[in-house]
Order: structure tokens, then C-alpha cells, then sequence
């Protein structure tokens, strides 16, 4: 199984709004809100972090939830935010967003 | 303003979190408008390494949406090192300009940098009319261009039109050109007073008459005159409950002198960055405090007046007019240019029927 890679795309705004990410994509100004758990996510997503060891060290942790059914939700977030744009996925660790 | 944007602005108020900041980086320009509220010396702007701690401090207390505005910010050699810095600390940076300073390069800088949104303002789209304002000989075709070089790289740009004696018949030709160019378009027929207090800018003012032919164009407001123009709803508790304005409650201003006010157009000082950081400004100043402490039931004459809920009444031109608890004189004749029923201000003074 290969290991997911995140990070925010560099078109986008961003801001911890109590426990919620507010994230805006500087494009077409769409605005986003992730809630507790994705904002976990998102603030962990530095490119060189595989996604299967966020969600075991932040959000397992955190939220008391079974490690294989995080993960696929974690999986299926990321995947669409980066269809939105405003996060990127990769099978390598990114340098660049 | 979308139900997501609102309940961030919402959740923001109530947390006490400064979402939006406009930071003026300097206050000298290359145009000499006839209605600029601004003096144009230089007289000690932030350096930009305080520039740069204040950015982080912002970033620390919340700040989300920062203007970049000026005077003209591009006057300033370290601008993009100042939005680069902006970015990397994830802001949503607006840039507020007139644009002869961009071309080609500037604009791709602007667009790589991921600045959301450019505003430049036009005055006319007749070159006689838009120099005579900017006092700057060919300011319209710079301007212009600038805004094709803008849009050519795919970048979101606001046409704002500021409507005033000198150009009152403008404003479709002005809309005109911005779908043309592919830009936005705002109109605004507010002129404010000059910063150091002299109110002889208001002479600048168009008639109530040609106010009223603004407020019911439906080129102007879309095509939905007979909603915009509706008399007022009763008055509820709620509207009562409300806060005037994000100014001071989510927002604030900086002058290029690191001086805190509650909205570029409240003048009301509040502290300055120089002698203490950014939140304790935020959420210590006896100043902001008491503008957030205003509900609109606070205000004598206006919690009285019909147009209570639907007025665009600024909290700053009515501190410019001696009581930031008073009525605004200009929002009341948008008031009453849009539905014909007097304000309560209007009808304290007799004024209604005059012109």
C-alpha cells in the first residue's frame, strides 16, 4: 500500500478560527471549513508526513476513533480537498505546493 | 455575502478575533485625486521589518482578510517583499492601488505572490474627466493597461468608481468599460471628510437629485430597483440588538505610523503598534471597547428611525460629524435618495424637503 503525502496548495488562504480551519482558495475565492478533525489534518499536512502517521499521532489519539476507519475517512478528505484545489496529494513526499 | 462567510464573521465577533485588517504602507502617492481624504508627506513609515512583526502578530491574533492600501502602496520598494511575507503567512491579501505602476512584470509578480484581489480605481472611463480628478496626464490609459495586464494573468480585479460632481454622469460608461475589460465593478457616491477634520471635500458631494438617479439605475444595481429601493420593514428587537459595523468589532485599520483605528474612515485613535503589540491593542484599547460596547438601540437618533435595519449608516463619518453615536449625514441621504421617506435625522432638522 503506498503512502499518501499532503500539503496545502500555495493558492490558498488559511486561518485556525477557533477550532475550525478557514481555508480560501485566492483563485476563484471559494471558502472552506474544516471542522475539528480535518483542521487536524490540514495543520499536520507538511509534505514529508506520511498521511497514514497523521492520523494515527493526531487524530487517533485525539478523537478516540478505530485507526483503519480514520484513516480511509482521512483518505477520502483528502482527496476531496485536493479536488478542490486547495490541498495537494501525492504518492511522494512534496517539496513544493 | 455567502451564509459561510457571514457565520465566520459571526463566530469572529463573538470570539473577539480582528478577521480583517487594512494596513496603509504608506500614505504618499503618484496621483493627486481631487476628493483624497490623505495628506501625502511621509512622515516616519513602518520600516519594514516592523512591517514584518506586525504581519506575524497579526497572523497570531486571527487576521485573516489584509488590505494592502496606501496613499500608493506600489511607492514602496519592499511592497512585494511585504506580500510575499503576507502569504507566507497565509493571509488573504487584497491589494488596493491605482495601478500605473503595474505592468507585465508587476502583474505576474502580483499573480505568483497569490494576491486575491486587485481594486483600482477609475474615476471615468473619459480620460479627460479621470486625469482632471487624478491630477496625473495620461493616469486613465495606465491604469487601464494595467488592469489588461492584470486579467491577462488570470487575476481578479475590481473597478471601484467613486461618484462625485466632477463625474456624475460616468458611472455606466465606467461599468461599461469594466465588463469590457472583464473586471468588476463597485460604485460608491460616499465622499469622505479629510483626515485632519476639514469637511470642505463634502462640497464634492453629486446633488440628492442625481443621488436618487444612482440609487434607482438598475444598470447599477443589477435589475433589482424595487427591492433595493423598498420602503423600510418594521423595526424588530433584533435590529435593535445589532452591532452597527465590523469596524472594531472584526476589523480595525493601520496607518503607515503604526496608529490603530476602527475602520479606515474612523479616525477615532486607538493606539499604536509602535508602543505596544497588536492584541493588546486589539483587545485592551478603552477606544475599541467602547465602539464594541454600541448596539444599535445605543444610538439617540437613529435607534428611532425607520431605516434602522436597512441603513448603510457608518459609525465613522458619524464620529467625523462630532458623535460616533450620531446619525451619518451621507447614509441618510442614501437612505432617503433610495425609498423617499425621510430619516429621523432628516426629519430632526427640517431637512427633508429641502435640497
Amino acid at each position: 500500500m503506498s503512502e499518501k503525502y499532503i500539503k496545502p496548495s500555495r493558492n490558498i488562504a488559511a486561518r485556525m478560527l477557533d477550532d475550525e480551519m478557514i481555508v480560501m482558495s485566492v483563485r476563484d475565492s471559494s471558502v472552506y471549513s474544516l471542522n475539528a478533525t480535518a483542521s487536524v489534518i490540514w495543520g499536520a499536512a507538511d509534505g514529508s508526513t506520511p498521511l497514514r502517521e497523521i492520523v494515527a499521532s493526531k487524530v487517533v489519539a485525539q478523537f478516540e476513533v478505530e485507526p483503519e476507519v480514520a484513516y480511509q475517512d482521512a483518505l477520502e478528505l483528502v482527496e476531496e480537498l485536493a479536488r478542490e484545489g486547495i490541498l495537494v496529494v501525492a504518492d511522494h513526499p512534496i517539496h513544493s505546493a | 455575502m455567502s451564509s459561510l462567510l457571514q457565520a465566520v464573521n459571526e463566530k469572529a465577533v463573538r470570539l473577539g478575533i480582528p478577521l480583517s485588517v487594512h494596513l496603509d504602507v504608506t500614505y504618499r502617492c503618484n496621483e493627486r485625486c481631487v476628493h483624497c481624504y490623505l495628506d501625502h508627506d511621509d512622515n516616519g513609515e513602518l520600516t519594514f521589518d516592523e512591517i514584518h512583526g506586525l504581519l506575524q502578530q497579526m497572523a497570531d491574533a486571527g487576521v485573516f482578510y489584509l488590505t494592502l492600501s496606501g496613499g500608493e502602496p506600489l511607492l514602496r520598494d519592499d511592497l512585494f517583499a511585504i506580500i510575499r511575507r503576507a502569504r507566507e503567512l497565509t493571509f488573504s491579501v487584497k491589494l488596493k492601488t491605482n495601478a500605473i505602476l503595474i505592468k507585465e512584470k508587476e502583474a505576474a509578480l502580483i499573480r505568483d505572490l497569490g494576491v486575491e484581489k486587485v481594486q483600482i480605481s477609475i474615476y471615468s472611463h473619459r480620460p479627460e474627466v479621470h486625469d482632471a480628478i487624478t491630477k496625473v496626464k495620461g493616469s486613465l490609459d495606465r491604469s487601464i493597461a494595467a488592469i489588461r495586464f492584470l486579467k491577462s494573468q488570470g487575476l481578479k480585479v475590481t473597478m471601484a468608481h467613486v461618484i462625485m460632481r466632477q463625474n456624475r454622469f460616468d458611472y455606466p460608461g465606467v461599468q461599461a468599460l469594466a465588463n469590457e475589460l472583464g473586471a468588476e465593478f463597485t460604485v460608491d457616491p460616499t465622499i469622505t471628510p479629510h483626515i485632519n477634520g476639514d469637511r470642505g471635500l463634502l462640497k464634492l458631494n453629486i446633488s440628492r437629485q442625481d443621488l436618487h438617479e444612482v440609487m434607482h439605475d438598475p444598470a447599477v444595481l443589477g435589475g433589482d430597483v424595487a427591492s433595493f429601493c423598498a420602503p423600510p420593514l418594521p423595526v424588530t428587537e433584533n435590529d435593535l440588538d445589532a452591532l452597527p459595523c465590523s469596524a472594531g468589532n472584526s476589523a480595525c485599520y493601520i496607518s503607515p505610523y503604526g496608529d490603530v483605528f476602527p475602520c479606515v474612515q474612523f479616525p477615532l485613535p486607538s493606539g499604536n503598534i509602535r508602543r505596544q503589540k497588536f492584541i493588546e491593542i486589539w483587545k485592551d484599547s478603552p477606544q475599541l471597547k467602547e465602539v464594541r460596547s454600541i448596539r444599535m438601540r445605543d444610538l439617540p437618533v437613529c435607534s428611532g428611525c425607520a431605516h434602522v435595519a436597512g441603513c448603510s449608516r457608518c459609525p465613522g463619518m458619524a464620529y467625523m460629524e462630532g458623535n460616533m453615536r450620531g446619525p451619518s449625514t451621507a447614509d441618510c441621504e442614501k437612505s432617503f435618495a433610495k425609498t423617499g421617506i425621510p430619516t429621523a435625522n432628516m426629519t430632526l432638522k427640517g431637512a427633508a424637503l429641502g435640497a
